[in-house]
């Protein structure tokens, strides 16, 4: 049996002010979001913080060793010692909403949530992050939920003693690996690059359980079998060969990661990879609007990064409504 | 061993401090073969120390075969969250409520000492209609960061009607019955038997789901 933990997390759907014109309101609570928070509370502007979660990516970390003054700390508790620091000052939080649409409404700016509530903001910030790529292979979509997985962490323990397969050998791919190891009963690793590109120390992990993890480098997916749900899937050699079609009731997908900037496509400008673009503020293409974090063009996806650019974009944030004044 | 150590103890004093009403907890347990039932009394325990408006009891599955029909309760271990006067709001929790669960038992303790669902305006007149009774599981595990939200709006949407009994079932510990409902992904939130769905929702889409359960 596993070592119990016991979390105090979120209040889940604590009100928001609807029509009422926050000077700040900040879309995601990952550590861009939180961090924003913290300095826009500590200039007292009124402030929303509205986010799915609270941690957003660090929640599926297992372990964290390169965010400064800790040597190791889990990502749960990460998240929880930030929403711990936001807590301490008087902003909304609305936990369980997502926004889908950002526009400008005269000279504020308008968000709307899935739920059908507006929120008005004089200014305000994306850290909305990144959340899992899909394959795009025939099968996925209809299987999302039959066994296709893009939450190892969360879906792992539903796979004891079954067959799964793992597809991407980065450090994600990786770690849920690792995670399966203790509850699967066999791991197929698949990736279309020749090797592990998953830091050392998590390969030694892997070698060291064995038969009970096959890898098939090199190799693309076709297309994943099931009507009901996952029976398996169907690889083939990169640059041609024969396909295999592998036995399995699991598929997790850890192939990299997307940017949530759907709620920004055709207001803000961004890349081709669809990162929101910033300048070295923090500033997007619309004045009055900021970002933060991995949603934005910034290189490098960290913790520490992310919530360096959430205090710069608040700090930013601040300058922006001081000048509007004026 | 205590399960909360003193950082959690002194967050769980802060969450609960003030509750509005009594709290009764019922504890369904056996004295063998099952994963958890120790941990989830002593968990139980632990929380009535922590605020002197809590109370715990705890049955035998088989020994208080009588109260536990009364509630419905046919796996262990389970919680039952009771209000003030032992009112039962329907929220029940089977398997142990640890890593992202224990917060939604923080919340139903809060939710059942204050009779207030927490729902949108909207919501609550939405399930005013509601017609016949709908019984909600929803299955999670652990280690899910999302699956707090949907257990705890289905036990606000139990609180708010008396026609909703809403159930946390830790699907790892309850292996048949995840099988039997095609648990792959969690959370998985199943209403009646006939509806279910993936995924935290949010409220105005998971009451649309309800009413349809209950239409
Ligand atoms: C498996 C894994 C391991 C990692 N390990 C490390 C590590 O060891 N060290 C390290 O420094 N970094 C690590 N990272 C990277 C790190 O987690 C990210 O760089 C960091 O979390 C980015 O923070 P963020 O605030 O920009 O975005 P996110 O953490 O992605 O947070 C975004 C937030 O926005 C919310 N959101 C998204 N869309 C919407 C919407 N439309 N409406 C409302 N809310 C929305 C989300 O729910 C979430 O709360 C890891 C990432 C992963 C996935």
């Amino acid at each position: 049996m596993a070592e119990l933990k016991f979390l105090v997390a979120p209040e889940i759907g604590k009100a928001l002010k609807e029509d009422h014109p926050y000077d700040l309101v900040i879309v995601g609570a990952g550590p861009a979001g939180l961090t924003a928070a913290v300095y826009a509370a500590r200039k007292k502007l009124d402030t929303l913080l509205i986010s799915k979660d609270i941690g957003g990516q660090t929640l599926l970390t297992s372990d964290i060793e390169n965010y400064m003054g800790y040597h190791y700390i889990s990502g749960k508790e990460l998240a929880a010692k930030f929403e711990e620091q936001v807590k301490k000052y008087p902003i909304d939080i609305a936990v369980g909403e997502e926004v889908v649409s950002l526009s400008k409404e005269g000279d504020d700016f308008l968000l709307t949530t899935a739920g059908g509530k507006r929120v008005v903001a004089r200014s305000v910030i994306v850290a909305t992050g990144k959340r899992s790529r899909p394959l795009n292979v025939p099968g996925e979509r209809e299987l999302v939920g039959r066994g296709v997985s893009y939450c190892a962490v969360c879906d792992a323990p539903l796979f004891a003693g079954k067959d799964v397969v793992v597809i991407g050998a980065g450090n994600s791919g990786a770690t849920a690996v690792v995670d399966l190891i203790k509850i699967a009963n066999r791991i197929y690793v698949v990736d279309i690059m020749p090797g592990w590109r998953a830091d050392p120390v998590l390969v030694e992990r892997i070698a060291a359980a064995g038969e009970k993890v096959e890898t098939f480098f090199a190799h693309e997916v076709v297309r994943i079998l099931g009507d009901e749900r996952v029976e398996g899937i169907v690889i083939r050699p990169r640059g041609g060969g024969e396909e295999v079609e592998l036995k399995v009731q699991g598929v997790f997908i850890e192939i990299g990661l997307i940017p949530n900037s759907d709620l920004a496509k055709g207001f803000l400008e961004l890349n081709e990879a669809g990162e929101i673009v910033v300048d070295c503020r923090c500033r997007t293409s619309v004045p009055g609007v900021f970002a933060a974090g991995d949603v934005t063009d910034v290189p490098e996806k960290q913790v520490i990064i992310a919530a360096g650019e959430g205090a710069k974009a608040a700090l930013s944030a601040y300058a922006y409504l001081i000048g509007q004044r004026r | 061993m205590a399960l909360l150590d003193d950082h959690v103890r002194e967050e769980v004093k802060r969450e609960l401090a003030g509750l509005p009403g009594a709290v009764k907890l019922l504890v369904f347990t056996q004295e063998f073969e099952c994963d958890y039932c120790a941990e989830t009394r002593s968990l139980a325990e632990e929380l009535s120390e922590l605020s002197d408006r809590i109370e715990v009891e705890v049955h035998d599955l088989l020994g208080s075969k009588a109260v536990a029909e009364v509630y419905g309760i046919d796996k262990i271990p389970a919680i039952v969250v009771l209000g003030e006067g032992d009112r039962d709001y329907g929220i029940r929790f089977f398997g142990v409520p640890a890593g992202y669960e224990f917060s939604s038992l923080l919340e139903a303790i809060k939710m059942a000492a204050s009779g207030d669902s927490g729902l949108s305006p909207e919501a609550k007149e939405a399930l005013a209609g509601l017609k016949n009774p709908v019984h909600i599981q929803v299955f999670v595990t652990l280690t899910c960061p999302y699956c707090p939200m949907a257990v705890q709006l289905a036990h606000r949407c139990a609180v708010e009607s008396e026609l909703v009994r809403a159930d946390m079932i830790e699907a790892s510990e309850f292996p048949h019955l995840a099988n039997r409902h095609g648990v792959y992904a969690v959370p998985k939130v199943v209403m009646n038997e006939r509806v279910s769905f993936e995924g935290a929702l949010p409220e105005k889409a998971f009451v649309d789901y309800l009413l349809a359960a209950g239409s």
